[in-house]
């Protein structure tokens, strides 16, 4: 089961992801993300430091965005994974395909 | 020593099937991070085949046995009566061209690959089993 807040903050779009994204909820996570590009914004910030799993499914909605995010100019940076949860971004070399910060601090720097 | 499980083929089941994982490898001294890797296999191949072999059909259902022996081998089968896919025999996608697609499919079993030494699926009479084995550190 996994919830997502969306909240405005300044000229960013802070998505906070909490709970697990596995094949049954999934689709949470990709509406989400789907709505906040609907509305308009181009930058975003993916909080997960309270994600506390994630299964291919999961993966599967985050790199399906990331020609999408190129095409449109959108920047998404995700920030706070758990030890776990890196690991798994890590297995697939998908730390070298998303931006992938520690910190919402770090996070916002890159964002610009 | 041997565990097993069996529950109805729902995606909802899933949750389920990671904790039981989770549980038994407790037991034996694993670390968190090796854990967590073979609880994400294990629901990688049951999604799988809950998904694509029973199209989430709660009236169906899969097996999954957990072997630990001295020889510090950890052997994961899911057992089911419908045709297995062969994921030893899976080509893994390029990670670039799944970008390119945009699909949000298709990674799953190349975690399983990735995190497993070895993956075989036997064909037996009334059933099929999906063996996937790791060696690893007890303590």
């Amino acid at each position: 089961m996994v919830d997502v807040k969306r909240i405005q903050e300044g000229n960013y779009e802070l998505l906070t992801v909490v709970g697990d994204v596995d094949a049954s909820s999934s689709i949470e996570l990709d509406t989400a993300i789907e709505e906040a590009i609907e509305s308009g914004g181009k930058k975003f910030l993916i909080d997960c430091s309270s994600l506390d799993y994630i299964s291919s499914a999961g993966l599967g909605v985050f790199m399906s965005y990331i020609e999408e995010f190129r095409k449109r100019d959108i920047t998404m940076i995700i920030y706070g994974l758990n030890e776990k949860v890196a690991n798994v971004f890590e297995i697939l070399g998908l730390d070298q395909l998303l931006t992938i910060k520690q910190t919402k601090e770090e996070a916002k720097a890159a964002l610009g | 020593m041997k565990y097993s499980y069996k529950v109805p083929c729902t995606k909802e089941k899933l949750r389920d099937i990671r904790s039981f994982v989770k549980e038994v490898l407790d037991k034996h001294g694993i670390s968190e991070v090796d854990v967590s890797t073979l609880v994400l296999a294990i629901d990688e191949v049951c999604a799988n085949v809950i998904i694509h072999g029973h199209s989430c059909n709660p009236k169906d259902s899969i097996e999954l046995e957990i072997k630990i022996d001295k020889s510090q081998t950890l052997e994961f089968d899911i057992i089911d009566t419908v045709e297995l896919f062969d994921i030893a025999a899976y080509q893994e996608p390029q990670i670039e061209d799944v970008v390119k697609q945009q699909k949000k499919g298709g990674i799953g079993l190349i975690l399983v690959k990735r995190i497993m030494d070895d993956i075989e699926i036997i064909r037996l009479p009334k059933k099929n089993i999906c063996r996937l084995t790791k060696k690893i550190q007890l303590t």
